[in-house]
């Protein structure tokens, strides 16, 4: 079933000096529960905005987005967000952190026992178990977006949000977190919307890559289904052939959006694109 | 390499020898303000003999000594005046009572004059009355503006219209106020003390205000966003997320209060005639003997040491809550 979450002809005006910039352009998007879910596209194209609306963070101007058929416009620990920068709060410890959210949605549900022992399950799922009591100014930049992550995990949310949680890590790191990612999502099978730059990580983790146009006016260009079986392991995929054709799209529809009008007009790559759009395209060229 | 101080010698009592280095930069510490200060000490001395005024010669750093030393002795007499006055009147009680177990005994207060080191306790208890009563009020006040940018706006032009006011201008609209308000047979606090801390209140509210305030809307947005998809209540987000956020400019603005207060305090005290170190340079002046321009100047460096006291005790305070080990406190 498709209807989990739902953004239907989300578009969103952001109020300029210039008048109102219109950043998404009647985005649509139907995401089934469990499914990971990877925002893919150039700088600047929305994406962000994409998130931060299903987050709540931003009204959209038009359209809205359902949840289990309910209208949310609103933040709440149910659409978890995974920030860019951890955002942890540097005066409390891991543990702290973690706490601070557990308190919030668990109050009155879970007794104080039972809310240790939850924190501490999410910490462990991360693998951060040994640095509870380590404030962020302690620990590496790793380490940090993985106690995000538990933090965000530890809501139980419906929905898991992340904002290129590992744009700011070095590539060993990455590796090692996005290995637990997919451990943790076949382990808890929780709904993912994933922003990221990186290609590969896109088709690695993904079950649906969205691949968004340029901004402004930015809508969805291409929906790209990733049939690899999980669970994946990297270093075999490297060699596979469905895996080096994922990418090989990907990597064709981000660049080829570089190229002139004439041909993107023409390729298929551009069928699913309102015609709208495309002229919309060929005036920015 | 390592700072030479008490607590690492404690931890690891092997260092107790300094290297040079250590040594070195322990002596430029030491010899380069003693040096200054021998300087500053060699100008004064021979600026003193030049100057003369009609209450005698101004007073050189010796003439100051001498009076600091006289000002303690004179405590102490003073002290034992009233241990004295005190055993008297008990003696005559044990009289009484020896007489007539019935009878109705008291022990009257000494009511001598306060002595020098009674106005440093008048004045700090004053200074800090005034300081805390004032951070009550402006911290939370500091936090609702930087939270609210309709508050700030409405806020903003009384706040800058009240900070220059001096507080020798604040006097006698608050002395009359309090002579209007404070009435009671038994009062607890003298009029002069409400009326200097009240005015030590209205002059150094305004830094910790405009701090706090600034502290607040500078929180960063990733923070405020966790408190959004968290939900948190008003009050939670309040003291979860804001107050520590913005304790460090909190703690500039309670310093600059601080300061001010005691600068403001002197001034207040002269005029209201409180009885703290003001008042005792008021006194001093008005009586113009040949010791007082050397006991006013000995109230002029116990007024600047006690400041500086004040500086470091918040310093520390400062430190001791600091949770940012990548912020230089001095």
């Amino acid at each position: 079933m498709k209807n989990y979450l739902q953004l239907s002809q989300v578009s969103i005006d952001f109020p300029t000096a210039n008048g109102p910039f219109r950043a998404l352009d009647k985005v649509n998007l139907d995401i089934a529960q469990g499914e990971f879910v990877s925002l893919i596209g150039h700088s600047g194209c929305g994406k962000s905005t994409v998130l931060n609306i299903v987050a709540g963070l931003h009204q959209a101007t038009e359209g809205g987005v359902l949840l289990e058929d309910r209208e949310v416009n609103a933040p709440g620990p149910e659409r978890a967000v995974v920030f860019q920068n951890h955002s942890l709060l540097p005066w409390l410890t891991a543990y702290e952190n973690v706490e601070l959210a557990v308190k919030r949605v668990f109050k009155g549900q879970k007794s104080r026992a039972e809310m240790k022992e939850w924190i501490i399950h999410n910490l462990q799922l991360v693998h951060m178990e040994h640095a509870l009591d380590k404030r962020p100014d302690e620990i590496s930049g790793g380490m940090k977006q993985r106690v995000g992550i538990a933090r965000a995990l530890a809501m139980e949310p419906k929905v898991l949000l992340m904002d290129e949680p590992f744009g700011a890590l070095d590539a060993l790191t990455r590796a090692h977190l996005q290995d637990s990612l997919m451990e943790i999502h076949a382990d808890l099978g929780n709904t993912v919307i994933m922003i990221t730059h990186d290609v590969d990580e896109a088709v690695l983790l993904s079950d649906r890559i969205v691949m968004m146009t340029n901004g402004p006016s930015a809508t969805i260009g291409e929906i790209l289904q990733v049939d690899l079986e999980r669970p994946r392991k990297r270093v075999e995929l490297a060699g596979d052939a469905r895996y080096n054709h994922f990418r090989h799209e990907v990597l064709t529809f981000l660049y080829e959006r570089q190229r002139k009008v004439e041909e993107i007009g023409t390729s298929k790559k551009s069928r699913e694109a309102p015609s709208t759009s495309t002229a919309r395209l060929a005036n920015q060229a | 390499m390592k700072a030479l101080t008490l607590s690492s010698i404690s931890q690891n009592p092997g260092r107790l020898k300094p290297t040079p280095a250590q040594l070195a930069k322990l002596g430029r510490a030491v010899l380069l303000p003693l040096i200054a200060i021998s300087l500053f000490l060699f100008l004064w001395y021979n600026a003193a003999k030049l100057i003369d005024t009609s209450l005698g010669q101004f007073p050189g750093p010796a003439e100051v000594w001498e009076q600091s030393t006289n000002l303690v002795t004179e405590h102490q007499q003073e002290r034992q005046r009233e241990v004295a006055f005190v055993a008297r009147q008990e003696v005559r009680n044990a009289q009484i009572l020896a007489r007539n177990p019935e009878a109705d005994v008291q022990i009257r207060p000494y009511t001598g004059k306060p002595t020098f080191i009674d106005q440093v306790g008048t004045s700090l208890i004053t200074v800090l009355s005034g300081f805390l009563l004032a951070s009550l009020i402006a911290i939370p006040l500091g936090i609702l503006i930087g939270l609210n940018e309709s508050v700030y706006t409405a806020v903003n032009p009384l706040i800058q219209l009240f900070k220059p006011v001096s507080p020798l201008a604040w006097l006698p609209l608050v002395t009359m106020v309090v002579s209007a308000v404070y009435v009671s047979d038994d009062p607890a606090f003298s009029k002069s003390f409400i009326t200097s801390m009240l005015t030590v209140l209205l002059c150094c509210l305004w830094p910790t205000v405009i701090n706090t305030a600034v502290g607040v809307s500078n929180v960063s947005k990733d923070l405020l966003n966790v408190s959004q998809v968290l939900r948190l209540p008003v009050l939670t987000h309040v003291f979860k997320i804001i107050v520590p956020a913005s304790l460090p400019l909190m703690f500039t603005g309670l310093r600059l209060s601080l300061g001010i207060a005691w600068m403001v305090l002197i001034a207040a005290e002269m005029l209201a005639q409180s009885p703290g170190l003001g008042k005792f340079v008021w006194d001093e002046f008005q009586n113009g003997s040949s010791n007082s321009l050397g006991r006013i100047m000995v109230a002029v460096l116990v007024i600047g040491f006690i400041g500086f006291l004040l500086d470091r005790s918040m310093l520390f305070l400062q430190r001791s809550v600091s949770w940012d080990k990548s912020a230089v406190l001095r």
